[in-house]
């Protein structure tokens, strides 16, 4: 559903993504794995339309979409969560979850200033949803607390629920697990999972936590300094050499 | 840290000097056809040094003086209280609300016409501050020329009754939706700007419609002003001593009773108090649905906002047209309440004033909004006899309230949201 074709990505100087390739299928989960400033989020950047590309194609449901402003890409059904979380700090949860589902809400200001019947009953929906996806991920009880005062792992599930509500085809997680401690990482593991069996949507993963890509990644993408240096299931990168080499390189 | 305190402390005491001998000290005499310089006179010499000296020592001691004053336990009830029941707080909050409201509605029959007529200015603040609350306490969108949108309202009804003889209340959608427009076209310029980038332009903005005004005065009347504009009628009844629109006829014949020149004045206020509660009102609707769910979102974090499919361009539109056309409300009602309105009714100092008592009342809050508005318009009047120091009085509240109390008088509140438990 999502083809990434020869991507190039140049910030003055500097080639921070140079011809990387990427294709993901209906329920799948693919990763990008690579050293520090390797340039995967800017890959991220590039695929939401926070960057303009300087090169190559970025095909969604066969729809070419590089260089479309970032709100229509998520409006097509592409979204992401952020390395730092993003979330909207002052207002509270549920807030965040119904900032989230603006489009299914919008109609014009009219019927929602006299409640139309018909209103009433997406925003029933709307709140709904937002009530399914706090209980997903257990934050039921912390509904109307401010998002910033979440401990972190909470903000992190919170940032995915909030992606969830808006129904997308494809979700990009940017280091998910950063800072999560293991029971914490082990539940957001299952949690990926349940997200491609359970709601059919394709993830695309960043994560450096090599015991969690290996685990649930269905294929793996390696980039070294902007270059695609690998590609595979997991079992073929633990045994490519070149990865051994620059993760060892690395270190 | 001591040495960089006296250098600083020195030259704000230099920079004081300098600003206040020319200006206080120095006297232009006029001696038949010359002007002569006069030095200033012993006292003046000795007040604006003993000036200089009190910021010098401000300034020096000045992080030792804002931690005391910070020390001191701020005056004002804390907000943290005993949390209730979310829905019995509501319902009394509800409650004491509409009682308030329908208080206001009879008070103005045992008062004198002074008090309601300044009761009138209060409420129109109060609708000028809840739309500009939309702006800058929502969508977090700096705006300096609010008065712009005032003045558009206010002009709107003064010149369409002036050439076309359109009455108060056929003006007062035209003033609005005229407001709103000029705020949507505002908002196309400006749409790219963050902050004070934000601020310069808008700021600008609201000088060029009021030099537009001042100049333009084949059409506006130019300093001169716009005056005979109509009161509002009711039904077609007129309010003054003799009619004065063919077709109308006047309140207190019909009723049979007595002429009082306090009719109007109470009409006025009731007019401007359900308009009061109505941009509350719809202003508190909005809050709690999409529109203003995204402008807080985008005050929140844009970057985020848009990942989500948010479009900045309809949300920061929304918001200014929305809050233009209260602006243009109240203008409107203001024109009305005045019979005459000239550009010098729409300076930058209004636009501060307004800005002010969003920041008091605290950004986004509605009740905070309508408390600083009511304090803010009726404090100066109260203490008439300092009203010349009634900016520095003004301005040490607001350095105190940042002090004390950033947040401003009543914070938000967020709204508690039930959700249906299931599964
Ligand atoms: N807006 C930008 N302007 C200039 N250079 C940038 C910009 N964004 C990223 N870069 C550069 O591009 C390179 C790749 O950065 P990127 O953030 O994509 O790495 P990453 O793989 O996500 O690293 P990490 O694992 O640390 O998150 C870095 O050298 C970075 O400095
Ligand atoms: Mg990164």
């Amino acid at each position: 559903m999502l083809e990434v074709q020869n991507l190039s990505m140049r910030f003055g100087g500097l080639l921070a993504v140079d011809q990387v390739s990427l294709d993901v299928n209906e329920r799948e989960i693919v990763s990008i794995i690579g050293p520090n400033g390797a340039g995967k989020t800017t890959v991220f950047n590039c695929m939401s339309g926070f960057y303009k590309p300087t090169g190559g194609k970025i095909l969604f449901q066969g729809q070419e979409v590089q260089g479309k402003p970032d709100y229509k890409i998520s409006r097509l059904g592409m979204v992401r969560t952020f390395q730092h979380v993003r979330l909207f700090n002052n207002m509270t949860v549920v807030e965040n979850l119904l900032v989230a589902q603006h489009r299914h809400l919008n109609t014009n200001l009219l019927a929602g200033l006299l409640k139309t019947p018909d209103y009433r009953e997406r925003e029933r929906k709307s709140l709904d949803r937002a009530a399914y996806w706090l209980n997903r991920v257990g934050l039921m009880d912390m509904a109307n607390r401010e998002a910033g005062n979440l401990a972190y792992g909470q903000q992190r599930r919170l940032e995915i629920a909030r992606c969830m509500v808006t129904e997308p085809k494809l979700l990009m997680l940017d280091e998910p697990a950063a800072g999560l401690n293991p029971a914490e990482t082990k539940d957001l593991n299952q949690l990926i999972v349940s997200l491609k069996e359970d709601y059919c949507v394709s993830v695309v993963l960043i994560e450096h936590d090599m015991s969690l890509v290996m685990d649930i990644s269905d294929r793996i993408n390696v980039i070294n300094q902007g270059r695609p240096l690998a590609s595979g299931t997991p079992e073929e990168i633990r045994q490519n050499d070149d990865v051994i080499k620059a993760y060892l390189g690395e270190a | 840290m001591a040495a960089n305190n006296l250098k600083h402390a020195l030259f704000c005491a230099v920079v004081t000097l300098v600003i206040a001998y020319p200006i206080l000290g120095l006297n232009l005499e006029a001696q038949g056809i010359n002007v002569t310089l006069e030095g200033a006179d012993a006292s003046t010499v000795i007040s604006v040094l003993a000036a200089a000296v009190v910021v010098f020592l401000f300034q020096l001691f000045r992080d030792n003086i804002l931690s005391v004053l910070k020390s001191v336990p701020s005056p004002l009830p804390k907000s943290q209280k005993e949390p209730m029941a979310e829905n019995k707080r509501a319902r009394i909050e509800s409650w004491v609300l509409t009682g308030i409201v329908i208080l206001a509605l009879f008070w103005p029959f045992f008062v004198s016409r002074g008090a309601v007529d300044l009761a009138t200015l209060v409420l129109i603040y109060i609708m000028l501050a809840l739309g500009l609350n939309v702006v800058v306490g929502l969508a977090g969108l700096l705006d300096l020329g609010y008065v712009a949108f005032y003045a558009v309202g206010a002009y709107t009804f003064a010149l369409l009754s002036q050439y076309a003889g359109v009455s108060f209340w056929v003006a007062l959608p035209i003033g609005a939706c005229l407001a709103a427009l000029f705020g949507f076209t505002l908002g196309f310029p400006v749409l790219r700007l963050r902050g004070d980038y934000l601020a310069i332009v808008t700021l600008g903005f609201g000088e060029i419609i009021r030099i537009l005004l001042n100049n333009w005065t084949s059409l506006t009347g130019g300093p001169n002003g716009v005056g005979g504009i109509p009161d509002p009628t009711l039904f077609g009844m007129e309010f003054g001593r003799r009619v004065k629109e063919e077709g109308n006829v006047s309140f207190h014949e019909t009723f049979g009773i007595a002429y009082s020149g306090e009719h109007k004045v109470i009409f006025l206020y009731l007019i401007a108090l359900v308009l009061a509660v109505f941009t509350a009102l719809v202003i508190r609707r909005f809050m709690r649905m999409p529109v203003g769910r995204s402008w807080e979102a985008l005050r929140e974090d844009e970057i985020a906002a848009r990942s989500l499919g948010m479009s900045r361009t309809a949300v920061k539109l929304s918001a200014f047209t929305i809050g233009a056309f209260f602006a243009g409300f109240a203008g409107t009602v203001f024109a009305s309440k005045q019979g005459f309105i000239s550009p010098e009714s729409f300076v930058f100092l209004e636009s501060a004033i307004i800005l002010a008592i969003v920041v008091l009342g605290g950004m986004g809050s509605q009740i905070g909004v309508v408390l600083a508005a009511i304090a803010v318009t009726i404090l100066p009047e109260l203490a008439r006899e300092f009203s010349e120091y009634r900016m520095l009085i003004f301005g040490a509240a607001m350095v105190l309230m940042m002090i004390w109390r950033p947040q401003g008088l009543m914070p938000v509140r967020r709204i508690h949201i039930e959700l249906s438990k299931q599964e």
